[in-house]
């Protein structure tokens, strides 16, 4: 995920440093002057107590909640999560046995993975199929229609909050779980076709002829030569999708049946009473946040090039 | 994205015969056909309904532009328009510079990977999620909220806190009152003398724990002298202005001499109460000043209807400064190095080259970063929603919110919720047709 700065650029860069010490020092001296060097070093030593001090200042809020999830709810109101630190008796995993026992949590972790997972497969299908056809296939009107496409990647999602929820009400879908998926694979429909289109694009024409010419037909095409290529873009279509989803509230809190709403949304009705219940809010923010951590830390790369790629959405 | 469209380069060529033509077609009408119809149905259907919406009124009559009027002259919903403005203006600057400045301080540090992964690591996580951290980093108790724990450890260095909040002298005593909340002796005080200055209004148990018990006051050889002592005996018994037994010094306590309305000279309390003034003190008048009774720092009030909007901005840029960090830092990564190394042989100092070479080439990054920012400011809801409480939710609201509410709440208003809706998607107008005009000079490079 970081940049690559190759080493041999480090070495580069420390090159010109060097030269432009020797500038200042004059002519006459061949190695930078103590004081140079010296003055660099300060420098690089500032900016790294810099970054550090960020770094910490970065992860204080998230370690406040994972130490206020530590605690008991007594210790929670009488002072500060930073007291464990002096105290670390004061840790304990009560706050979580006590959550895993409370059924809607459990119920509602259960319904973002019934929701989340159908989202993400169904927008790689549905997302694909679309995208071999743009890149792929030829009909009329298919450059015009794929620009439409791309109009809607900003489309924000309030838009259709309220249509959507007249609509399934119409239709029965009002507060089921597969309104709530189809909304989301709808919404994520844009980007899935942009991206999957311009990654399949690339495909080298010779790859499709000589299957065609061995007989294969669209589909089998589509299944044995692109989907397999496409694999890079796919997963980070599906990564960037799922954390979507799993992170989504409002999209849920509008749409899902009260009984299958996943945890922001119960998380967020505690919310309300925000004071007295931090021992269950703290852990469950902190169990709703480790899937999408574990996922962003076991992909990382396609997380960033997902992002990278959404990044006008 | 790396892989720019090239349509025009990667289409398959014409299809030959007729009828090869049409089932060619029928097949990619049935790979279209339910991207086709989510999108028609779940987004562009909405789009017209959202827009025809929007000129009716709550109860379905035409009300033409009224809805468009209201969000423009109510105060709930100006203060939604007022405060996305604010978000607008602030988050995505916020973070893009932070990101920028980041991006390239990392440039050079051998454990850049974990720098940038503390950074990053937020937008992995759920607003609402960093909601409830932000609630906990706010909560306004400086015990119990770490950014108020920090206001008032970082405000006692400097101020003081005064030590006997409410503390007053009784009905009956030789002080009187000396404006703005001071206290001063009704006369001025001789050389010699030994002053009594007794207060109540404190409870024992908030008295500095060194305090002991009050000592009688002796006049000093040369100069004041007093005692300052809480003039209240538990239990009862004690007799008022008398220093009893039991009764204990107010140590810390701050006592002024002022002539002619400017300080002379100046003491504090010892743990037993007494006092000791200079000569300079002699035929002044002695004054406990307001310092003592103020009422402890209690940090600042974040969610409040003053700070509750840039609080929220702080914990969105918290969420989003890694997302600009990474993009930024990809972009650094394509600049070419020379410009950058030739300038510093050139004798430029590090922020001249990185004012007049890296931020110039980087501007087309920092422009998608802060578009891409903005559109995602636009709609803010979930952290506006979570973090700000009930009390000042009116105060922090903002476009998404307030359509949500009008769409949904109580006292719904579906027309005011489309004109909302609608208001929104004009906003993100401009970035669509850039997108649309780029793919098309894309294609048809």
């Amino acid at each position: 995920m970081s940049a690559p700065t190759a080493p041999s650029g480090r070495a580069a860069e420390g090159g010109a440093a060097r030269a432009r010490a020797d500038r200042r020092s004059g002519p006459a001296s061949a190695r930078p002057s103590a004081a140079a060097r010296a003055a660099a070093r300060v420098g690089g030593g500032a900016v790294r107590v810099f970054l550090v001090l960020t770094a910490l200042f970065w992860l204080t809020p998230t370690v406040g909640l994972l130490l206020s999830s530590l605690r008991a709810p007594g210790d929670i109101a009488a002072s500060g999560w930073w007291r464990v630190l002096t105290a670390p008796a004061q840790l304990t995993g009560e706050n979580y046995a006590r959550l895993l026992e409370n059924e809607a949590v459990t119920r509602s972790l259960l319904s973002t993975a019934m929701i989340t997972v159908p989202s993400t497969v169904l927008l790689v299908v549905v997302g694909a199929l679309a995208g071999y056809a743009f890149a792929w296939m030829d009909f009329p009107g298919r450059d015009a229609l794929f620009l439409v496409v791309v109009g809607l990647l900003v489309v924000p999602v309030q838009v259709a909050l309220l249509p959507v929820s007249e609509l399934f009400g119409v239709v029965g879908l009002f507060e089921t779980t597969l309104g709530v998926v189809l909304f989301h694979v709808a919404f994520g429909l844009p980007f899935a076709v942009f991206l999957l289109r311009n990654f399949f694009a690339q495909i080298p024409r010779e790859l499709l002829e000589a299957a065609r010419l061995d007989g294969a037909g669209e589909v089998r095409l589509f299944t044995r030569v692109v989907l397999p290529l496409g694999g890079p873009a796919i997963a980070s279509l599906a990564i960037f999708q799922f954390l979507w989803v799993w992170n989504d509230m409002l999209v849920a809190l509008v749409f899902a049946d009260p009984g299958g709403a996943p945890i922001t949304v119960v998380l967020q009705q505690q919310v309300r009473q925000f004071g007295n219940n931090v021992d269950v809010l703290a852990p469950g923010a902190f169990v709703s946040m480790l899937v999408p951590l574990a996922v962003f830390f076991a992909f990382q790369r396609q997380f960033v090039s997902g992002v990278m790629a959404g990044a006008v959405k | 994205m790396a892989a720019a469209a090239k349509g025009g380069a990667a289409r398959s060529s014409p299809p030959a015969g007729g009828r090869r033509a049409g089932t060619r077609r029928a097949v990619a009408g049935l790979f279209l056909l339910p991207a086709l119809v989510l999108l028609g149905a779940l987004v562009l259907y909405p789009i017209g309904y959202s827009v025809h919406r929007s000129f009716f009124d709550r109860s379905g009559a035409f009300a033409g532009v009224g809805n468009y009027v209201v969000i423009f002259t109510d105060d709930t919903v100006l203060t939604a328009v007022r405060n996305n403005a604010v978000w607008v203006v602030l988050a995505p600057t916020a973070a893009t510079a932070l990101g920028l400045v980041f991006a390239v301080l990392t440039e050079r540090v051998r454990w850049a990977t974990a720098f940038k992964l503390v950074v990053f690591m937020p937008m992995a996580v759920s607003m609402l999620a960093a909601g409830i951290i932000f609630r906990l980093v706010y909560e306004q108790d400086p015990e119990r909220g770490v950014a108020n724990a920090v206001a008032v450890g970082v405000h006692d260095v400097f101020h003081e806190a005064g030590g006997f909040p409410r503390a007053r002298p009784l009905p009956e005593h030789p002080l009187r009152d000396g404006g703005e909340g001071a206290f001063v002796t009704r006369e001025p005080v001789a050389a010699g003398a030994a002053v009594l200055l007794p207060l109540v209004g404190v409870a024992p148990a908030d008295l500095p724990s060194g305090a002991r018990p009050a000592r009688v006051p002796r006049a000093p050889e040369e100069g004041v002298g007093g005692t300052a002592w809480l003039d209240f005996t538990r239990g009862g018994g004690g007799a008022p202005n008398v220093v009893d037994p039991g009764e204990r010094g107010l140590e810390g306590l701050v006592v002024q001499a002022v002539r002619d309305g400017s300080v002379v000279a100046e003491t504090r309390a010892a743990a037993d109460g007494s006092f000791t003034l200079p000569p300079a003190a002699e035929g002044a008048v002695l004054r406990l000043p307001a310092e003592n009774f103020r009422e402890p720092y209690n940090g600042v009030s974040w969610l409040g209807p003053a700070l509750v909007t840039p609080a929220i901005i702080g914990s969105y840029v918290w969420m989003w400064a890694g997302f600009a960090m990474v993009l930024i830092a990809a972009g650094l990564a394509g600049v070419p190095r020379e410009l950058m190394e030739a300038a510093r042989v050139d004798g430029a100092s590090e922020w001249q080259v990185f004012r007049r070479i890296t931020v110039p080439l980087l501007a087309p990054v920092l422009a998608v970063v802060l578009v891409t920012l903005t559109i995602n400011v636009l709609k803010i809801f979930d952290l506006v929603f979570v973090i700000a409480p009930g009390s000042s939710q009116d105060d922090a609201n903002v476009l998404a919110l307030q359509l949500y509410r009008s769409s949904f709440g109580t006292d719904a208003d579906p027309g005011l919720g489309s004109a909302i809706a609608v208001l929104l998607l004009v906003l993100v107008l401009p970035v669509m047709v850039a997108n649309i005009r780029r793919i098309r000079r894309e294609a048809s490079r």
